[in-house]
């Protein structure tokens, strides 16, 4: 894609630009479609039918006025509060979500920026959001804000380590950080993903790898640092307006970027299930995104179902369940390696 | 904010870490305090030193209404407003303290009427109960669920009285309506419905393993703490102690069927901890379904209206009456002046004696943990400060 821009403009800002503004392009419909999906999933499981009425066919206008209303909501700041930690916590919270697709390949013609170090990239970049985290927790002045914010920055810190120590092992195979490499090592058919590679090391990388980063994007049941029984909304109970909307935004990207990784690293990201069958640029975009929208159905039917753990159980599962088994997937890859 | 010195807590250099307690408010507006309890916390970070609960903010002057009305009648839909969730429970106590005190007697129609709509009302109540404890330890689903089963019992008593929360439907020597043609087909359809759905429960829920990770061992309360807080109902023998008025102080015709009053055996945990007291209301749903069961095929014909005193004057006295509602204990004590309308009618509040141990058993929990306690208490505001 960089090659085509090129040869249609000579100006390198421009060509920056479009390649930057391309992962907007599909977010912003994403998060759109995802919280009315989100809406529509849980009231199906919940026996609801959910919104039915604005826009017609099962209230697929629902978001749009949602945001509309936000949009128009007053932005109350609570007197007491950091003003300029508490008006930029939620853009930097954003942009670290948004960084993130700058090293995602979409398909095998458009990746915003095919570093060789992507998926540390990735890794440094993702972590932004619990700076966010801290800062709205701390500028709202509020008890329960600060408890959430305390408690992220804890899961976060935590969950990073099986998280990358699950990603280390797709990296000790592919024996590449950079993402488009990774996405071509596993061309072909859906046996050449890495999930079906070296059983039952990698499937089980894999498993820790979804598993923590549900608890990275504070998802049920790992959703303790905004958990709604106990504090409130946690971090964005002081949020109200497009702030909020950022928040939220942000969150439903994080859910597509995890996946969109889960993706990458271990289903073959851009890559047909069929061997050459509806591969290219545009169907690669396409299994692409069904890639990512399987796993973040995944992760709403999961919230609809399980409750929440407490924080003492969270750290238990990190340390005693996820670490030690992703170490053991790392020990057990480098054996197979040199055997 | 008061500041203290943990003492265990030293520095490499010997000193004292200086740790500073905090006092945290939750409610009167938290989502878990069902209704608006203050609860007013004092933390060591996530940990819990002291719970004191600040109640009277539903403050609706009950007893004082009581005596501020016309005559006896009246009273009854004030204590509906008591505990809303169990608003038939609430009637049915009200109105046998009365007629203990007339000293008169009501067909026997009346009181399998009273008992079924009383044992269908447990139910429901039991479904909200286990329902926003899912919600408070973060499963929404189970809590939609019960209410779709909540809203056939609703329908149920629709039919019969046209209300669906507050029914004003048990009366002093009766009821106000006699059950309409068909309820007994559409009741025992609902008991065949029910009956599979308490599995659904419980493999959602309550053998869910995070949900008994958060229960199980959490708010422990033993049974002679239990008793000497005076808590009754599904608490006290969530903590293994075999009591149920039904049962052993028997009142209408509960004598007449066959059940088994369920305590807490500790399976997940210890007893009396948080999941006993949640899994005591399941299993106690299955058992009222068996007594409405048993009710519908006994009920006798009859009419309801004809035990209805056209004046109600009692003799000077005074009565205490208790049954068992959907949380406990409920007592009624009501003194009369020979008058038409009562002198004194002092309620006695199930959850306000269940609440009342809060602060014991919560010590040392997380704040997570607090609002599983709560929840597993199962109060209604409503009915603490009356």
């Amino acid at each position: 894609m960089e090659q085509f821009l090129r040869n249609i403009f000579d100006n390198d800002f421009f060509i920056y630009t479009v390649m930057a503004v391309v992962p907007l392009v599909w977010i912003l419909p994403y998060a759109l479609f995802v919280i009315w999906l989100e809406r529509k999933v849980s009231a199906h499981m919940q026996d609801r039918l959910g919104p039915m009425r604005t826009g017609g066919w099962h209230g697929w206008l629902q978001t749009i006025a949602d945001m509309m209303k936000l949009l128009q909501k007053e932005d109350i700041i609570p007197a007491a509060a950091d003003n300029k930690l508490y008006n930029l916590a939620p853009y930097i919270m954003f942009a670290g979500s948004y960084a993130v697709f700058a090293a995602i390949p979409f398909s095998s013609a458009y990746i915003g920026s095919d570093m060789n170090i992507g998926v540390f990239y990735i890794i440094a970049v993702s972590s932004l959001a619990v700076v966010a985290i801290l800062m709205a927790g701390w500028a709202s002045n509020n008890k329960w804000s600060l408890f959430g914010a305390m408690r992220s920055a804890a899961q976060v810190v935590r969950y990073e380590i099986p998280t990358v120590l699950a990603i280390l092992v797709v990296i000790m195979i592919a024996g590449s950080l950079s993402l488009q490499e990774i996405n071509h090592q596993q061309t072909g058919w859906f046996w050449n993903w890495y999930i079906f590679k070296k059983f039952p090391f990698v499937f089980i990388a894999f498993i820790i790898y979804f598993v923590a980063s549900l608890a990275e994007v504070n998802r049920t049941p790992f959703d303790i640092p905004e958990a709604e029984s106990e504090l409130v909304a946690g971090y964005i109970t002081e949020y109200s307006g497009m702030k909020f909307a950022m928040f939220m935004l942000a969150e439903f990207v994080n859910m597509f970027a995890v996946s969109a990784i889960a993706a990458t690293l271990f289903l073959g990201g851009w890559n047909s299930p069929f061997g050459d069958f509806l591969s290219g640029p545009f169907w690669g975009a396409f299994w692409f995104l069904s890639k990512g929208m399987f796993f973040v159905f995944i992760q709403m039917w999961l919230r609809w179902t399980l409750p929440r753990l407490r924080v003492d159980q969270l750290m238990y599962v990190s340390w005693k369940v996820l670490t030690p088994w992703a170490f053991v997937c790392v020990i057990g890859i480098g054996l197979w390696m040199m055997l | 904010m008061k500041e203290v010195i943990l003492s265990p807590n030293k520095t490499s250099t010997g000193r004292a870490v200086r740790t500073e307690e905090m006092v945290l408010n939750m409610g009167p507006q938290h989502p878990s305090t069902h209704g608006v309890l203050r609860l007013e916390l004092l933390v060591d970070g996530e940990i819990v030193i002291e719970v004191i609960p600040h109640i009277g903010y539903l403050h609706r002057c009950f007893e004082k209404h009581a005596e501020s009305m016309t005559n006896y009648q009246q009273v009854i839909p004030y204590v509906d407003r008591m505990d809303y969730c169990a608003a038939m429970n609430m009637d049915f106590g009200y109105v046998i303290a009365v007629e203990k005190l007339l000293g008169i007697k009501v067909p026997e129609r009346v009181e399998y009427i009273r008992v079924i709509m009383a044992e269908l009302q447990r139910i429901a109540s039991h479904l909200i109960a286990a329902g926003t404890y899912g919600l408070d330890i973060g499963a929404f689903t189970p809590f939609l669920y019960m209410f779709r089963e909540r809203e056939r019992i609703l329908d149920l008593f629709e039919i019969t009285c046209g209300a669906r929360l507050l029914y004003n439907y048990i009366w002093i020597g009766g009821v106000s309506h006699d059950i309409p043609p068909g309820f007994i087909d559409k009741a025992k359809d609902f008991c065949q419905y029910f009956r599979p759905k308490i599995k659904e429960y419980n493999d959602l829920l309550s053998y869910n393993e995070i949900f008994i990770k958060r229960t199980a061992n959490v708010g422990v309360l033993p049974a002679e703490v239990a008793i000497a807080y005076g808590c009754s109902g599904p608490v006290l023998r969530g903590s293994g102690v075999d009591f149920d008025l039904r049962r052993d102080d028997p009142y209408s015709v509960y004598h007449k069927f066959d059940w088994t009053p369920q305590i807490g055996k500790g399976e997940m945990g210890t007893v009396g901890d948080c999941w006993d007291r949640y899994m005591v209301r399941i299993r106690e749903m299955e058992q009222s379904i068996n007594i409405v069961e048993q009710a519908l095929d006994q009920i006798p014909d009859g009419d309801v209206m004809s035990a209805i005193p056209k004046r109600i004057r009692p003799n000077p006295g005074d009565v205490y009456a208790r049954t068992e509602s959907a949380r406990g204990e409920l007592g009624y004590y009501v003194i009369s002046d020979g008058s038409g309308k009562p002198f004194r009618v002092k309620g006695r509040s199930p959850c306000f004696s269940n609440l009342s141990v809060i602060s014991e058993i919560s010590r040392g929990h997380m704040i997570a943990d607090i609002v599983a306690i709560a929840g597993s208490l199962d109060i209604v505001l409503g009915e603490v400060d009356r």
